[in-house]
């Protein structure tokens, strides 16, 4: 029995485990897309109403995940609350994701003086911690969300572009291009109709893995109070508001928290399927 | 520069925010001529830069104190914890990944890679809050709070900070080191050792780790970035006065110099961290060059 297999005979797995996998992960992200579209229909109560005479009681029938200091339904915010985090998955990850593509592309298929740019550029940005760069951003924009996305856009675009550079420079020269060069297509058509589609993939697969420290950076900063403000119903805001009566009720800080998991592991997975989905095509 | 420039685009004044909401104009005037603030942009840069050069990065508004000084006091439990991290975090990652790397797509290895993406997936304060609520307050084995003034009390006042920060940083070092012990498993030297009739024993131990092992070593610069970010977070559930702290702290009150300060110690600890790791890698591995 050896003790080293050799990798390429097992290192991919099954097909249907494969499947399964995005499977399970789609349900738990297309289930929480569903209850934040659906929020006013689905929660029992108003996210902000006020009761001051049922505040901090446990969990029962009534309140299902109980109620926070003011009396307002932690069922009801943890659902409207996934609004606020899905849109941070949308709004944090689209922008660095169309910029960086763009800048990217063009960098990698022209080369030059902006491709030069675009490096030391990601030299520049690869120095600072990810998390201490956005925060300084935000701290210095002044918190709230939106401060919080331009954030993001300024920092997340170069690890993007970068990705995409590296494809495109592994297909720039590739047989079907210099056909379609020898054609005589224009640059706009080939980057757009054969560089673009097959530099994609990677990038998509990055961008889902990507979404997951998103969001948990959105809820962290909520938690810091530094992004999402407080009434609004958010999940790092909620567990900020909660900890103050840890002691007390467990739960306005426990329920926000395993939302935030099972949404950022319903990501995770699904990134890590397409991931693997796209190394066995390859493969192929 | 990029510092700088970030702190300079701030819109609120950091003069007003000293002086107070009720302040006289004289006031702010004369608040603003003592920090320079007055000069224009280029002017503050300059006489920035050249304090840089010197070793000077300011004085806090806030505290009345060189942001130095600040950093030399707050940056000790800030180093202990990261020791501590990579203590608890680095042995239990290596048995994982080994453990994982020798039968790829086994079912140790599925565990492994689900239990890693899991918890990937916990938000660090949240796992902070609750640990502190079960062990600190339920249960009261830990503080919930502070640093304590021993060697022993901080390693029981940090156990609990530690302990959430490794929880997440686990999964990121099993990953790195499985990809790794994977595709060296698969080199043509694996092979060479093989045919010389090694045994399978000998070639894991002593043909793949320590190959293995160079890559991961590169890792560790994005390793530490992560953990900085992640410091400042269990700093501030955990109350713990590091330099994360006194990061968010210093961003709520406004206090430029020390933000510019942290951010940018933290940008040059990363960039150090890369450059000793690269020396080492050319140290261990002569083929390697810088």
């Amino acid at each position: 029995m050896s003790i080293v297999t050799q990798p390429q005979v097992v290192a991919v797995p099954p097909r249907d485990r494969l499947n399964w996998t995005i499977l399970v992960a789609g349900v738990i992200v297309g289930g929480w897309i569903m209850l934040a579209v659906f929020a006013p229909w689905i929660a029992p109560y108003d996210p902000n109403a006020v009761d001051i005479l049922h505040a901090l009681t446990a969990p029962s029938a009534d309140h299902w995940f109980g109620t926070d200091q003011v009396g307002r339904d932690v069922l009801s915010r943890v659902i409207f609350a996934a609004r606020i985090d899905l849109l941070m998955c949308i709004a944090g990850v689209l922008p660095p994701l169309l910029i960086g593509t763009t800048v990217g592309l063009l960098s990698g298929y022209y080369g030059s003086v902006v491709d030069t740019a675009l490096m030391r550029l990601y030299d520049l940005t690869a120095a600072f911690p990810f998390f201490v760069l956005v925060l300084a951003i935000v701290g210095i924009l002044g918190p709230g969300l939106l401060n919080f996305f331009i954030a993001l856009a300024l920092v997340g675009w170069v690890t993007y572009a970068r990705l995409v550079r590296a494809e495109v420079m592994s297909i720039r020269d590739s047989e079907y291009i210099q056909a379609a060069q020898c054609l005589g297509y224009s640059d706009r058509v080939i980057l757009a109709r054969h560089v673009m589609p097959n530099a994609f993939g990677p990038v998509l697969a990055y961008a889902v893995s990507d979404s997951v420290l998103v969001m948990l950076a959105g809820a962290s900063f909520g938690f810091l109070g530094m992004g999402a403000q407080p009434p609004t119903a958010e999940w790092g805001v909620m567990i900020s508001d909660g900890s103050a009566f840890i002691r007390q009720a467990w739960w306005i800080c426990m329920f926000p928290g395993l939302a935030a998991i099972s949404l950022g592991l319903g990501l995770a997975f699904l990134g890590d399927g397409l991931g693997h989905l796209r190394r066995r095509q390859v493969s192929a | 520069m990029v510092t700088f420039l970030l702190v300079h685009m701030v819109p609120g004044d950091p003069a007003r925010v000293i002086a107070g909401d009720r302040a006289n104009p004289e006031t702010i005037e004369a608040i603003r001529k003592s920090f320079g603030l007055d000069q224009p942009l280029w002017q503050q840069f300059v006489t920035y830069a050249g304090n840089l050069l010197s070793g000077d990065i300011g004085q806090s508004m806030r505290y009345k104190r060189p942001v130095t000084a600040l950093i030399g006091q707050y940056i000790w439990p800030t180093l202990f914890l990261t020791g501590y991290v990579i203590c608890l975090a680095v042995p239990p990652a290596l048995a994982l990944a080994i453990a994982s790397a020798r039968k790829p797509g086994g079912l140790a290895d599925q565990i492994i890679r689900i239990v890693g993406i899991a918890g990937m997936a916990i938000p660090v304060f949240w796992l902070g809050i609750m640990m502190s609520r079960f062990f600190g307050v339920a249960l009261g084995w830990f503080p919930v709070s502070g640093y304590g003034k021993t060697f022993f009390e901080h390693l029981h006042h940090l156990f609990l900070p530690a302990l959430s920060t490794a929880i997440w940083m686990v999964p990121v070092l099993i990953q790195s080191l499985r990809a790794a012990l994977i595709e060296k498993a698969g080199a043509d030297f694996v092979t060479a050792a093989r045919a010389q009739g090694a045994g399978e024993r000998e070639i894991f131990w002593r043909t793949i780790l320590p190959n293995a092992v160079l890559p991961t070593l590169n890792l560790f610069g994005v390793i530490i970035a992560f953990l900085i970010g992640g410091t400042i977070i269990v700093e501030t559930v955990y109350a713990v006065p590091g330099l994360g702290s006194l990061m968010i702290n210093a961003l709520l009150a406004r206090d430029y110099h020390v933000v510019q300060g942290l951010t940018l110690m933290f940008a040059v600890t990363t960039v150090g961290v890369t450059f000793v790791v690269d020396l080492l890698s050319a140290l261990i591995d002569p083929r390697a060059r810088l």
